[in-house]
């Protein structure tokens, strides 16, 4: 077992499915001669050369548009967004093109298009380069959206999104890059849609996926010396939701905690409220509770950005307010 | 109306064909706007009558491995390209027998095979996949030619200038063809472009222009091919602005009032059907053999609209089936 930053997984992926595969290019902003923004590429340009990982100007959503014209023709993009902020600008590139290809051709263009890059929010960066985007994406039939929490997950996450045949939004955690795991060292992939129980417990299902995966695990180890048991669901994608995870969980604790980096309004934590309360609510002790961003953009100032995002203070108290 | 007389049977038969593929084109939307006034065809309809020259002899420059990137107003470029009206009519009567399965309707025409790369309904955003398309071609060492259509109006969006400039900083195999039909909807170009030209816009990238009037087949597919054959050799992207006209409003639900009835009646002294019409008659073709072409074409759509009128919608159980493909 090596281990790895969550960078380097995320490398070891994308390397080893482009030299299996000679459809699959990298394409994005500095990912070749700079060695991608977050040096998630290091190294690839002198592997695979400049038609393979592809520096593009700054432009995205015609470079996604590139991506997504080259997917009908049968490649197989990888299409790095430096952060998801900037995907903002292809958002239509990849809704309204992506996302509907196949269904409204009737079936004549699967999509094998992975758009990754950095999200998720915090490091002091103000309001237009700090959130998290997953729940935008989630909203949309046709995509599929990939959140890994840890270096082993990001890897066998990544080779399956490069391996489908739809288009996968796969947002990395910026503040994990650095972040170290163990991953095997023999080649593996983890399905999309299956979720994993991060942690056993009795006494509330907290689901979670990416960054916030941390938080959760601080503050159930907080708890743990409070006497209290919690057991973390962590997602890993979002579409496909592995659904049935989370029912079997909520049916032994009878209690749930959603904890996500995005905002609360709309966010994909309501839509996992909805689905426990209609397909497990007789299991339910108590409502179905969520720790969000606060609702607002991102401060700069380092308290009001602290006080914004979720952390384990925060999933503790609540936790300790459902048991009550 | 200066006429290119078709000087030998060469020229005679293709002008031949073109006018036989144009007249296709006109008497399917002209059924096309029949079935949706009576509601058969519902959503938008957005006619390509007045343009057909256009595609028709843009198309004619291709050959069957070349691409095929269209608008919403995608029917005249679908038959251009020689699809059978039957699956495109019933397309448009959202049936299981369309070329889309009727998930698509009149703004997404696709056919893989003939390598019709789509109608895509937002304005602009295509200009980048058919870059794409063109980049994989590039990519796996084909030679491949993608061209695009586009409008005037989708010349000032973001996608056409990044899909440009992409485009042309990496040599792309393709052609982007402006159909400046003069009106962005109900916004006459006087009032949307800065410089009214649009293929002058090709100099801000560094990318080979033209600029044609589209009433006159022959002379758009003698133009495009040029571009068709520079993009073939590897010499990178060319941008064809077309001059043309849509006799109807932008689409079916549009009565067209911001233009006057003689700018319009001006245009369709212009009509490129009338015009290959006489030019066929001036190369010796016979008025009744015209006239027996047009009646063999209404047979054929008349029989489009039948197979239309009398194929089951897609089965329920196809509302779920193509949000995800198959895997690998």
């Amino acid at each position: 077992m090596a281990i790895l930053t969550y960078r380097e997984a995320l490398n070891r992926a994308m390397v080893e499915e482009m030299e299996k595969d000679p459809l699959i290019y990298l394409m994005g902003e500095e990912v070749g001669h700079y060695q991608g923004a977050y040096k998630v590429s290091q190294g690839m340009l002198d592997r695979f050369g400049e038609e393979r990982v592809i520096d593009t100007p700054i432009s995205e959503n015609g470079f996604a548009g590139i991506g997504v014209g080259s997917a009908m023709v049968g490649l197989r993009p990888i299409i790095e967004f430096m952060t998801w902020n900037f995907s903002l600008v292809a958002i239509d590139q990849i809704i309204n093109s992506a996302a509907k290809m196949n269904y409204m051709s009737g079936g004549q263009f699967p999509m094998p298009i992975v758009f990754r890059g950095a999200g998720g929010a915090g490091g002091r960066l103000g309001a237009q380069h700090s959130q998290a985007f997953e729940s935008w994406y989630a909203h949309c039939p046709g995509l599929k959206v990939v959140c890994p929490a840890t270096p082993k997950d990001a890897y066998g996450l990544l080779k399956s999104s490069i391996r489908d045949n739809n288009p996968t939004i796969f947002i990395e955690s910026e503040v994990l890059y650095g972040s170290k795991g163990e991953v095997p060292e023999q080649e593996y992939t983890i399905p999309l849609g299956l979720g994993e129980i991060k942690r056993k417990g009795t006494d509330i299902t907290l689901v979670t996926w990416s960054r916030a995966l941390g938080f959760a695990e601080e503050a159930a180890a907080i708890l743990e010396k409070e006497g209290i048991s919690v057991e973390i669901v962590d997602l890993r994608s979002l579409r496909p939701l592995d659904e049935n995870l989370i029912y079997e969980s909520v049916k032994k604790t009878n209690r749930a905690l959603v904890v996500e980096e995005g905002w609360p309004v709309a966010g994909f934590g309501a839509q996992i409220a909805y689905l426990i309360q209609k397909n497990a609510f007789a299991y339910l002790d108590h409502p179905v509770e969520r720790v969000t961003q606060m609702d607002v953009p991102m401060s700069y100032a380092a308290n009001l950005e602290r006080m914004s995002l979720p952390n384990a203070t925060r999933v503790a108290d609540t936790i300790r307010e459902m048991l009550q | 109306m200066v006429s290119s007389i078709p000087k030998d049977s060469q020229s005679v038969s293709e002008l031949k064909e073109f006018y036989r593929q144009m007249v296709l084109i006109r008497k399917f939307e002209e059924a096309a706007a029949k079935a949706y006034s009576v509601g058969k065809i519902g959503g938008f309809l957005h006619l390509y009558i007045g343009q057909e020259a256009v595609g028709v002899g843009s198309i004619a420059a291709l050959t069957p491995k070349d691409y095929i990137v269209s608008t919403y107003r995608d029917h005249g470029h679908a038959l251009a390209r020689g699809l059978n009206p039957k699956p495109l009519m019933a397309e448009l009567f959202g049936k299981g027998t369309g070329i889309s399965k009727g998930n698509g309707g009149s703004m997404h025409f696709f056919d893989r095979n003939a390598h019709f790369m789509g109608g895509h309904g937002i304005v602009g955003g295509h200009i980048s996949l058919a870059a794409g398309i063109a980049f994989a071609s590039k990519f796996k060492k084909e030679d491949s030619v993608t061209i695009c259509f586009f409008g005037e109006g989708a010349a000032n969006i973001g996608s056409f200038h990044e899909g440009l400039n992409l485009a042309a900083i990496w040599k792309l195999p393709v052609v982007f063809i402006c159909e400046n039909n003069h009106y962005a909807m109900g916004t006459p170009e006087y009032r949307a472009l800065a410089v009214k030209d649009v293929s002058v816009r090709a100099y801000a990238y560094d990318m080979a222009r033209d600029h044609i009037e589209g009433d006159e087949v022959r002379k758009v597919k003698d133009h495009v091919q040029v571009a068709v054959e520079r993009a073939r050799r590897g010499e990178g992207p060319t941008l064809i602005e077309v001059s043309t006209y849509r006799f109807r409003g932008h689409s079916m639900s549009d009565p067209a009032k911001y233009r006057t009835k003689e700018e319009l009646e001006a245009y369709k002294k212009k009509d490129p059907l009338m015009r290959a019409r006489h030019e066929l008659e001036l190369g010796g073709i016979k008025t009744e053999e015209l006239d027996k072409m047009d009646l063999e074409i209404q047979s054929q759509i008349d029989e489009a609209y039948q197979y239309a009128e009398t194929s089951p919608e897609p089965p329920l159980s196809q509302l779920h089936k193509y949000v995800y493909a198959e895997d690998k």
